[in-house]
């Protein structure tokens, strides 16, 4: 295999990548197709809103810490906390919430955060866009260690070479 | 009841069929190396993955039948 640290690299930068880069191409598609279609279902599912960065008091966004791993097509949510907008000011933000917005709602507040009011418009399919989108950069990861060590192995070990019939 | 829930155009629960195969194909494209066998660990994986859904919605239907 070719150079197994450059190949995650690229795993990481897009689904797939990596295998093109180490010619596997048939795993490739296969990842390409399968991630990136549970990326693109998730996120429109979730009204274009599930994916997003933020760890701010009161908006602690961890399911993003799962999402990130599908590479390029999350990380433009890491670019607007930093207020670089490629895509539109609109693209992949974070829900507004004013400063301290926690420190001044009485305890009984039932005023809604953005974040809510999401949530309320698009019902349970933005639980289900967001764990869809969850759901692929967590493959990717999977993804990412196949491009750097080969598949995953139980008992004997066998090289790659030796189940591709190339060895 | 059953076949409202299954078959309701309002229902996300179909979303479940490709999700199974997505997570069956990566799963077993980790794992292997060849595509027939990809295919087969895959299909394999997918029939555990939804049998076991479907034993689990099974007993969750039991419960709700008798209590």
């Amino acid at each position: 295999m070719r150079d197994p640290l450059r190949a995650a690299f690229w795993a990481l930068l897009w689904p797939g990548a990596g295998h093109v880069y180490q010619r596997r191409y048939a795993k490739a598609v296969i990842f390409m197709i399968c991630i990136l279609s549970l990326f693109a279902v998730g996120w429109t599912l979730g009204g274009k809103r599930v994916v997003y960065a933020s760890w701010r008091n009161g908006d602690r966004r961890w399911q993003y810490l799962c999402q990130v791993w599908v590479g390029l097509p999350a990380w433009p949510a890491i670019l607007q906390t930093v207020n670089i907008t490629p895509f539109g000011k609109d693209f992949m933000r974070r829900p507004s919430l004013p400063p301290q917005w926690y420190d001044q709602q009485p305890l009984n507040s039932d005023q809604p955060t953005e974040a809510a009011l999401w949530q309320l418009e698009d019902h349970g399919d933005y639980e289900l866009g967001t764990v869809l989108t969850m759901i692929a950069g967590l493959l990717n990861l999977l993804v990412i260690f196949d491009a750097a060590a080969g598949p995953v192995r139980r008992g004997k070990s066998k090289p790659v070479e030796e189940e591709n019939g190339s060895a | 009841m059953i076949d409202l829930v299954l078959f309701s155009s309002t229902s996300r629960l179909w979303l479940i069929l490709p999700l199974i195969i997505c997570i069956s194909l990566v799963y077993a494209g980790t794992h292997h190396e060849q595509l027939g066998l990809i295919v087969r660990r895959a299909w394999r994986t997918f029939k555990w993955i939804t049998g076991f859904m479907l034993l689990a919605f099974g007993i969750l239907y039991l419960i709700q039948y008798l209590v």
